[in-house]
């Protein structure tokens, strides 16, 4: 993050500005992922003129960076409309699609509306893999000529390649197909619960050894040596750490108008239909509780030594049951990083031991679990090469 | 004084006023930039109709305790800046902006 960048969240955070927003327009979609956390019905999206109002309620709230997202943006009709708004009240604007329905129109659009990123999903440079992962044939044909209109008219364009068991093996080629395109490349090595806390698609993830090899990979961590160094103890300072930007200086709207702390942070903080949203965003008590937790507070990851170096999500700790708790899925993470286990971890791995093997019920439970928590976690930042 | 003394607010940025400062990215290229609570005034009124002379006598000059010639003078250097990063418009003649100046804040 650039300096300038930092300087500026930090002035958000002082005069509590939610300086980002997650806004995803539609749950609906053209694919079908197999690891999508959505599910794909329209359950009363807002209107296009609720849209219009809520993007003027952000902007005159102080909100800067927009992420528009789904869903598939473009399966809504009045997208361009709600983008054209957008930009009058001079967004920054990162768009998330698999592209599949720009074509020359829609990417002349974009190109003249001035949008600072487009994101587009490409699971594998193999078409077989890819579309059996969207399980849209012909999918990763249609999203790279969709790339190839973006660059043509020089718009940056990141290529997100989710790391899982079916591609684990093809993130070089996205890679390579990235540079080739003039693309941006980055990974995300983390698939993560459904949004209504459904954890059956966490199987998806790779495993311990595949997550190991990606963190010492140069091409994509830069250097390994300090990416994979042992970490040291939070000290005083960090104990005061805020967990990230969630809640903070950032937060997601639904489709449907309501608002939590992140997109990957389910706690319902408001609706913009009965709330605005500056209101909700200064004054739910949900949104206070997030601000009141810095490291000390948490009681296993303030005694850990990846306290103050761990990609600890506070979405997915929240999910695993506890926000104050540890999110499994980065322990998992600082283990493969760094082979020293978390607090967390350890303590699972004693609980596991301490069971008598003839309680079979209790260890079988405890098994069901282990499967849900195995490996992975979310590298946000550090692997968006 | 400038032989372009009207200014407008480029469509190609993306702009958030927080606090007294203004943050400003390019479209084209995404740098970012922040403007002080000096050139945040002058960036606000940048609505191609009203030259900068007259900005910065209404709304520098009337604000803080600098001289119109002073004031104006480090104001053209300011836009000259900013339109050489494709923030700003400047132009001899009153600008028109195809619906209107993009609305940062309230």
């Amino acid at each position: 993050m650039s300096s300038l960048i930092t300087e500026m969240v930090g002035k958000a955070l002082k005069l509590n500005i939610p300086l980002s927003v997650h806004l995803d327009l539609t749950y609906r979609c053209n694919e079908r992922c197999i690891h999508c956390y959505l599910d794909h019905q329209d359950h009363g999206e807002m209107t296009t003129v609720e849209i219009k109002d809520l993007l003027d309620q952000m902007a005159d709230a102080g909100v800067f960076y927009l992420t528009i997202s789904g869903g598939e943006i473009m399966m809504r009709r009045d997208f361009f409309e709600i983008l054209e708004h957008a930009r009058k009240r001079t967004f920054c604007i990162k768009l998330k699609t698999n592209g599949i329905l720009i074509r020359k129109k829609e990417a002349d659009r974009i190109k003249a509306l001035g949008v600072e990123s487009v994101q587009i999903s490409i699971y594998s440079h193999i078409p077989e893999v890819h579309d059996a992962i969207t399980k849209l044939p012909g999918s990763l044909a249609d999203s790279i000529e969709a790339i190839q209109r973006l660059r043509a008219h020089g718009i940056h364009v990141i290529m997100a390649n989710v790391l899982m068991v079916k591609n684990a093996e093809d993130y070089a080629g996205v890679r390579a197909l990235a540079a080739e395109l003039g693309a941006q490349f980055a990974m995300d090595p983390t698939v993560t619960p459904m949004m209504d806390g459904d954890r059956g698609i966490l199987s998806l993830n790779v495993d311990e050894a595949a997550l190991r090899e990606v963190f010492r990979n140069e091409a994509l961590v830069g250097n390994v040596e300090e990416f994979c160094a042992p970490p040291r103890g939070p000290d005083e300072a960090a104990l005061d750490m805020l967990p990230c930007s969630a809640g903070h200086t950032a937060c997601y709207v639904s489709p449907y108008g309501d608002v939590y702390p992140c997109v990957q942070f389910p706690l319902p903080c408001g609706n913009v239909r009965n709330t605005k949203f500056v209101d909700i965003w200064r004054d739910s008590p949900q949104f206070k509780e997030v601000r009141s937790i810095a490291l000390r507070d948490m009681p296993s990851c303030s005694v850990c030594t990846h306290g103050a170096t761990c990609t600890r999500c506070p979405g997915l700790a929240y999910m695993e049951g506890n926000m104050r708790g540890p999110s499994s899925q980065d322990c998992e993470k600082s283990y493969a990083r760094t082979g020293i286990p978390s607090e967390n971890l350890k303590k699972r791995k004693a609980s596991s031991l301490s069971f008598d093997s003839s309680h079979l019920v209790q260890i079988q439970e405890l098994q069901s679990t282990a499967v849900n928590f195995v490996p992975i976690g979310k590298e946000n930042n550090a692997l968006n090469a | 004084m400038s032989d372009k003394p009207y200014v407008a607010r480029s469509t190609m940025i993306a702009a958030r006023v927080l606090g007294e400062e203004t943050m400003i990215m390019s479209a084209t290229d995404s740098t970012l930039f922040t403007l002080d609570a000096v050139a945040t005034v002058i960036w606000e009124s940048a609505d191609g109709a009203t030259p900068l002379e007259e900005i910065v006598k209404k709304k520098v000059c009337a604000q803080y305790d600098i001289s119109l010639e002073v004031a104006l003078k480090d104001a053209e250097v300011l836009v000259e800046q900013l339109a050489g990063h494709g923030l700003l418009l400047l132009s001899d003649r009153p600008i028109a902006q195809p619906s209107g100046p993009p609305k940062v804040n309230p």
